[in-house]
């Protein structure tokens, strides 16, 4: 009895896999993952520094005090476990930040660090020498916009 | 590619043993598995299940998440039972959740699961579930799948049939399976007939958020034992039924002395003109010590109340309040069918089923058609409320449910089946075996208003051979029948955590999107919850230490500490400051006498630990969470009691000195 059902098993298989539901199954499979592999920004065309993710351009315009201050509180509420300003810590320093990125890339990398670290050039580098992964704080655009402005006070003085 | 490669090994294999061409599938044996059984369970990686189960883990007193149709385990949601894998009931947040009247109880025999309604059918809200010996309700939040109320139920010897909610959760129930002394008093077990009596309790649920449960009434019954029950719906709203056993009364031998009467009783509460009693104030305020226990999602933590009273109706002083409807033998399950009019009495010990009608009901209370009466409560005559009988259909039926196109299922636990029927005219229109000894069964939403009548679960209660052997204790099983078709269909066999007494399933669609990915840090109201790496700290109180520290990618801060002397109680508070979806940290420190903590994102818990001997204790992460993991650790230094040192902590460069 368990033996036959055991081979039953198998035989369902084996239908699953010659008929035509197997074909149908293949041909799903293939579709998934064809849709699963999203094509890099950056491959086409080089890399524009802007980075990955939901922003696409920011105009900065003179510096906003008000802003800065609100970023700075985001800042040491949701980065200072892993950021100090002037030195290594879990992340890098961020000191001169606004200088070796744009503000575009900073924004995507506090929004969207997972696909970063996959997909953009520069940030993939620096998990290679950070090996912790930068956290996702589900930080808003408003909000990842004030902490730029915070680092574009720091970096003015 | 993988899957691909998969799927050509799959082929090969079933080549080599079967040969491709062989159709033994559609041959095979007696149609006890379908040929396309597995298609129809497969779930490919990384795709969704259709609906959620919830199973009862019976004697181990959780709940646990099920998909269907893959059988595939994505919870345990601990409910009545300690978890050290969560540390509910061992960290200092959820131990008020397990106390009771009795003191804190770290177990219960968990039967029901119920999902709250709207308008009869499972909204997703919560799910409800009663415990079985030490009498309680739990409720569970769909938003986090976590159990955040338990309540205590009074003047109640064992909560078995329970919770079934009514249409629109405005009660879950509780009756009493063993009639006992009321109140709790020191008599003579062989005085059961005359000095103990059952209770059946309403426990009101809040139409908002939380949900909260109170006990807004009791009504003092005869000493049956109080089975299970169903709220009717549809016409029938307003009314639950309970069924009873042991109508003998008796206190001994109840195997056979509980089954002498050819007929016992499904009692019918009309809860309608029950409030109405309440409102008018004809009920007994009573003392009652009962204990209920809500868990706040804001200060991630349980506290409990207190309970003196219950509001008592007794049925002689308020007629229209209750009826008896007599029901061959013993019956189990009591079931209202999708419309509300039919309501099924399973005789455990009958060879037949019987269904009364809703209708019929009403028109013999009107027409005073009495039997006689049982401490107030009028019995119904049997055959003015019989709608009809399903005749022989198997031996030992236990429960039954319904799916969406007018049929019935049952099963049976000696003939070890389920049968389905056809509401109306209640002939048998197919059978089908269970591996072994089938208990419950569940129907997505089959016992609401709108089953969603696709798959069927049957929940047996013996299992033998059907997985491979691991010694004389076995996971019970529970099997997967396709119901789409005429013909019911095995496709599958899922071992289940515990007894899966019963379950209840919901389309996925009403609950996914509703889940809780992480509590955010900005609501946290724990009062002892540090939001950032600034305000951590290691503060002392008499013999208390108390560790405020936070967790994040991958270090505790503070992550040393020294000054802790032998004899003091540490509290260790933890925050993850993590605001993503699964990244949740575990915290454990050595010779700790309680369990883990397992800390998700913005919520705090606290791990008590009573050093034990002097020396250095490592702690760490628990709860692999990044490459760096194995670097998540850190030092607790414990001093000699007499020892004359300040608190003192620190992480990386930074140090501090308390008192
Ligand atoms: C769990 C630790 C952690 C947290 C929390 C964290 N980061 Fe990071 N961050 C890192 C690491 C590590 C890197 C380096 C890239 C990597 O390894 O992924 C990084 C990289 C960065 C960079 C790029 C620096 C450069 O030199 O180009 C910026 C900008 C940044 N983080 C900003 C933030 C901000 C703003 C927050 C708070 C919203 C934050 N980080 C929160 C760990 C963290
Ligand atoms: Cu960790």
């Amino acid at each position: 009895m368990i033996k036959t059902m055991a081979l039953f098993a198998l035989a369902i298989f084996m239908l699953v896999a010659c008929g035509e539901a197997r074909d149908a199954q293949l041909e799903k499979n293939a579709s998934n993952e064809t849709e699963k592999v999203e094509p890099s920004s950056n491959e086409s065309g080089g890399d524009d520094g802007l980075g990955v993710g939901p922003i696409k351009s920011v105009t900065l315009g003179d510096l906003d005090e008000n802003m800065a201050k609100e970023g700075e509180e985001l800042f040491t509420k949701n980065c200072a476990a892993c950021h100090k300003i002037d030195k290594r810590f879990v992340g890098p320093a961020l000191a001169g930040v606004t200088e070796r990125r744009k503000p575009e890339w900073i924004m995507n990398m506090i929004m969207n660090p997972e696909q970063m670290v996959k997909e953009d050039p520069v940030a993939k580098e620096l998990l290679a020498e950070y090996l912790a992964p930068m956290a996702n704080q589900n930080i808003s655009e408003d909000q990842a916009r004030k902490i730029v402005e915070y680092f574009r006070l720091v970096d003015s003085k | 590619m993988k899957t691909k490669l998969f799927i050509l090994l799959a082929i090969a294999l079933s080549v080599v043993l079967a040969g491709c061409e062989s159709d033994g599938g559609k041959k095979g044996n007696a149609g006890m598995v379908g040929s396309n059984a597995a298609e129809k369970v497969y779930v490919a990686p990384g795709e969704h299940d259709e609906f959620y189960a919830f199973m009862s883990g019976g004697f181990s007193g959780q709940v646990s998440v099920y998909g269907l149709p893959s059988g595939r385990l994505f919870k345990i949601i601990p409910v009545f039972s300690v978890d050290g894998e969560k540390g509910y009931g061992f960290n200092e947040e959820t131990k008020p959740m397990l106390e009771t009247s009795h003191g804190f109880v770290p177990w219960d025999d968990a039967h029901h699961p119920e999902l709250s309604q709207t308008d009869g059918v499972p909204d997703g809200r919560f799910l409800f579930i009663n415990g079985n010996n030490t009498p309680r309700i739990a409720k569970i939040d769909l938003k986090t799948f976590e159990t955040t109320e338990i309540i205590e139920i009074p003047n109640s010897g064992g909560n078995h049939s329970s919770p079934f909610t009514t249409e629109n959760s405005e009660y879950v129930v509780a009756g009493t399976r063993f009639s006992i002394p009321i109140t709790e008093t020191d008599v003579s077990i062989k005085d059961y007939a005359e000095k103990f009596q059952g209770m059946l309790t309403f426990v009101s649920v809040a139409p908002d958020e939380i949900g909260d449960m109170e006990i807004d009434f009791q009504i003092l019954v005869p000493g049956f034992d109080y089975d299970l029950a169903h709220s009717g719906k549809g016409p029938s709203h307003g009314w639950t039924f309970f069924t009873t056993y042991n109508t003998e009364k008796a206190s001994t031998m109840k195997e056979v002395n509980a089954s002498q009467n050819d007929k016992d009783y499904i009692a019918a509460v009309n809860w309608k003109k029950a409030r109405e009693y309440i409102k008018a104030g004809k009920f007994r305020e009573m003392p009652a010590s009962y204990l209920n226990n809500e868990y706040d999602e804001h200060t991630h933590m349980a506290t409990t109340k207190r309970m003196k009273s219950t509001r008592v109706l007794i049925p002689s002083e308020c007629p229209g309040l209750i009826y008896y409807l007599p029901t061959p033998k013993s019956p189990h399950g009591v079931d209202v069918d999708p419309t509300g009019e039919y309501i099924v009495g399973n005789g455990k010990l009958s060879a037949d089923l019987t269904v009364h009608s809703y209708t019929k009901m009403m028109k013999a209370i009107e027409s005073k058609a009495f039997e006689k009466e049982i401490d107030g409560i009028p019995v119904l005559k049997y055959d003015q409320v019989v709608a009809g009988v399903v005749e022989k259909p198997g031996l030992g039926p236990l429960h039954t449910e319904f799916d969406d196109k007018g049929f019935a299922y049952t099963t049976f636990f000696i003939s070890s089946e389920v049968v389905k029927w056809k509401v109306g005219t209640w002939e048998v229109v197919d059978r089908i075996p269970c591996y072994y000894s089938v208990g419950h069964l569940m129907i997505p939403g089959g016992d609401s208003r709108k089953p969603w009548g696709k798959y069927l679960v049957a929940m047996n209660k013996i299992t033998k051979d059907r997985y491979l052997p691991t010694g004389p204790e076995l996971a019970h099983s529970a099997q997967l029948y396709d119901i789409s078709g005429d013909k019911m269909e095995l496709i599958l066999d899922f071992p289940t955590v515990g007894e899966p007494h019963y379950a209840q399933a919901i389309a996925a669609d009403v609950i996914k999107d509703k889940s809780l990915k992480y509590y955010k840090l900005e609501d946290n109201k724990h009062p002892h919850a540090v939001k950032n790496e600034k305000d951590t700290r290691v503060e002392r109180k008499g013999n208390e230490v108390h560790v405020y520290l936070t967790s994040i990618r991958s270090h505790f801060a503070p992550d040393w500490i020294e000054g802790v002397k032998l004899g003091d109680v540490v509290y260790f508070h933890l925050t993850n400051l993590e605001q993503d979806w699964d990244v949740p940290h575990g915290f454990a420190v050595k010779g700790a006498d309680n369990a883990e903590l397992l800390v998700m994102p913005g919520q705090t818990e606290t791990l008590k630990w009573k050093p034990d001997r002097v020396g250095v204790f490592p702690m760490y992460c628990t709860d692999f969470c990044s490459a760096l993991h194995q670097e998540m650790q850190g030092y607790v230094r414990v001093h000699p009691a007499n020892a004359n040192v300040k608190l003192s902590w620190g992480l990386g460069e930074d140090e501090t000195q308390g008192k």
